[in-house]
């Protein structure tokens, strides 16, 4: 949403007009990355490019690559090089580096991929919004691993959600999928941003030699300590490959799923909530439908449906618990999706019958709209749900 | 530790010995030859990485006593781009094998020979595919027999020298397991050599090059490279000269602009300080 007016002494409007991409890009700066690695792709390509802009003026590190496997693979490497890094795609490119974040799961290396959905599958519509690659940053890998996935709806959203991916992919020492859409990639609004802070200066905890590197360990990269092994085979806490059964790492990738579900950060902006303390009709939404939602609960208000929102601003891991809590007060939940159906389906699993859930989804690359959204949640409120 | 007695025990990671390979298997030559480089270059193995792909070749960073990153098949020179561009203090070796950083990895291969970062690359090159059981590969010589080519390899065979050369690598050799002193002495010029160089080494694979092709045991395919090799570092042959024996020796050896150094005064100039963190 856009932030109030900020002046500034001499009285003119500090607030910059930019658009969602540059938002990322100025909010990765903030975070102290240090490293972009990047393919050409719509509607992402202003996030290379403010990064081309900006890193080598700050000393840090601008790499286009030849595809969106070796932009991915490149983070990771940078990131054992010590760096704060990121890559940003779309659909087609997600796709491509769905095999190394499978291998930034599992040797626990923090990077941020930028998602700017568009519709799919394949070429798909270039470069029209969509939400199908919702279940994609989730499971689109192969194999188990925890994820974190965090969504923004405005502007100032994609800002504070890059800073937010960073310190995420840090603390938890893994790759997190920042989703957007084309339209809110593209989208212009006035807001107030900080000025960068200096590059950062590197530092990272004192490791002994037999200390674990995997696990509950610390993020040490290489020449920062003594001598490490890193391998995407099943590996224990020192970092060898465990051939005769995944136990260690099983273990591993359990303790980081539940880790998540704990981080107070992760429970306090988890979700957003609009008007739902006293909703019959609560809208579960997130991205560019979000925002539609907001206005499309104003709407029913002023219509007398007594409607809220919950914005899942982190969409991985999923909001289970906030979900019941939901259903519990609100019979009818709504779920609008720029897909045919695909956060409709924790959301059904979460509420187990609680209340009746209704899926409104459009994947032809044109947005719901809010009057779309007030009208379907008219016509079935006290109708039939699955 | 255990010990092997070798003079370049320091550099090995001898408590995970033995290693996948088979008996008869060439990469634990080229894992002395990279050993015996950093020793007489006298690395610290703090500030080595090797980065591997996936293959019989991909698991050489475990054996090295160095930092290791064992990453996913064809990708490894992709991840030692992003891992050398973030500190440059590290020296980087990256391990492939033929299919590895051939086929799966051809795009990245050129790509990083084009750029020319400084890195170290060594092409394990056996002609196949050996932990899948012998398949055949873009360097399987035409009429080899191999899983997937019963009847005799149909495929032309990719020249990782001259593929190398196309690509703008600033330094490029050729050896082979038949030569064993000269892997560490083409090693070592590679890792002094500022820029993306390229070390290929023809090494046997007796378990299945070999015995699909009846070629022997492990000495008969040593003197099969030397019967199949000229050390004689000549380009751009013709067709006809490219059925003689494959070249081996330094094809190219030059001080091209490194990208790194190039990058470092780009950030200068927009009053950067590039690696400076």
């Amino acid at each position: 949403m856009a932030t109030a007016t900020k002046t500034s002494t001499n009285g003119k409007d500090t607030r910059r007009l930019i658009m969602g991409n540059e938002a990322v890009a100025l909010g990765a700066i903030a975070a102290g990355c240090d490293f972009y690695a990047g393919y050409p792709i719509t509607p992402a390509t202003e996030i290379l490019e403010e990064m081309a802009r900006v890193l080598p003026r700050r000393g840090g590190v601008f790499l286009q690559m030849e595809d969106e496997l070796s932009a991915m693979a490149a983070i990771i490497g940078a990131a054992w090089g010590g760096a704060t890094a990121m890559t940003a795609t779309s659909g087609p490119g997600f796709s491509l580096m769905q095999e190394n974040l499978g291998y930034a799961a599992i040797t626990q290396t923090p990077c941020v991929i930028v998602d700017s959905q568009r519709g799919g599958p394949s070429t798909g519509l270039p470069t029209l919004p969509s939400q199908g690659d919702a279940m994609q940053a989730r499971f689109g890998t192969h194999g188990d691993r925890p994820a974190l996935v965090i969504t923004a709806s405005s502007v100032k959203g994609c800002y504070d959600a890059t800073v937010l991916s960073f310190k995420l992919a840090k603390r938890h020492r893994m790759p997190v999928v920042l989703l957007l859409d084309a339209v809110i990639s593209h989208m212009r609004e006035p807001v107030e941003i900080p000025p960068p802070p200096p590059p950062p200066v590197r530092s990272f905890p004192k490791l002994a030699e037999g200390d674990p590197r995997f696990g509950d360990a610390p993020f040490v990269p290489f020449g920062y300590g003594p001598i490490t092994v890193v391998t995407g085979l099943s590996h224990g806490g020192d970092g060898l490959a465990e051939t005769r059964g995944g136990v260690q790492t099983e273990a591993m990738i359990i303790n980081s799923i539940s880790k998540l579900d704990q981080d107070p950060e992760i429970r306090a902006e988890w979700t957003g909530d609009y008007r739902l303390d006293d909703a019959e009709v609560a809208i579960v939404a997130y991205g560019i439908t979000a925002r539609a939602a907001r206005e499309a609960v104003d709407q029913l208000r002023e219509r007398g449906v007594a409607a809220g929102l919950l914005d899942l601003r982190i969409l991985w891991p999923f909001a289970e618990e906030r979900l019941r809590e939901v259903a519990a007060k609100s019979k009818t939940i709504v779920v609008p999706e720029l897909n045919l159906g695909q956060m409709v389906m924790p959301v059904r699993a979460a509420v187990e019958g609680a209340a009746k859930v209704h899926q409104l989804n459009r994947a032809d690359g044109t947005l719901l709209t809010p009057e779309d959204i007030a009208a379907f949640a008219i016509s079935v409120q006290g109708g039939q749900g699955a | 530790m255990p010990k092997l007695g070798l003079d370049i025990d320091q550099y090995l990671r001898t408590e995970v010995l033995p290693t996948v390979w088979c008996p008869g298997c060439g990469n634990g030559n080229i894992v002395e030859g990279i050993g015996t480089a950093f020793q007489r270059i006298g690395l610290d193995p703090e500030k080595v990485v090797v980065v591997g792909g996936i293959g019989c070749s991909g698991r050489t960073p475990f054996y090295v006593r160095t930092n290791a990153m064992h990453t996913t098949h064809g990708r490894a020179l992709a991840y030692a781009t992003g891992l050398k561009m973030a500190n440059p203090e590290l020296t980087v070796v990256v391990t492939m094998g033929d299919g590895d950083a051939l086929a799966i990895g051809g795009n990245h291969f050129i790509h990083a020979a084009r750029r020319n970062v400084d890195l170290t690359a060594i092409v394990y090159n056996n002609g196949i595919y050996g932990m899948t059981g012998g398949q055949g590969a873009p360097t399987t010589p035409v009429g080899s027999r191999t899983t997937t080519s019963l009847l005799g390899a149909v495929e032309r065979t990719f020249d990782t020298v001259e593929l190398a050369l196309a690509a703008g690598a600033s330094y490029v050799a050729r050896t082979t397991t038949f030569d064993m002193q000269e892997i560490p002495l083409r090693i070592e010029e590679a890792l002094r050599h500022k820029g993306f160089s390229l070390v290929e080494v023809l090494t046997q694979c007796p378990t299945y090059y070999g015995r699909l092709n009846r070629i022997g045991d492990p000495s008969d395919m040593l003197i099969w490279e030397r019967d199949h090799t000229a050390d004689e570092p000549v380009t751009l042959l013709s067709r006809e000269e490219m059925v003689g024996p494959l070249r081996t020796g330094v094809f190219r050896n030059e001080e091209d602009p490194e990208y790194i150094e190039v990058y470092r005064e780009m950030c200068a100039a927009q009053g950067g300080s590039y690696a400076a963190g």
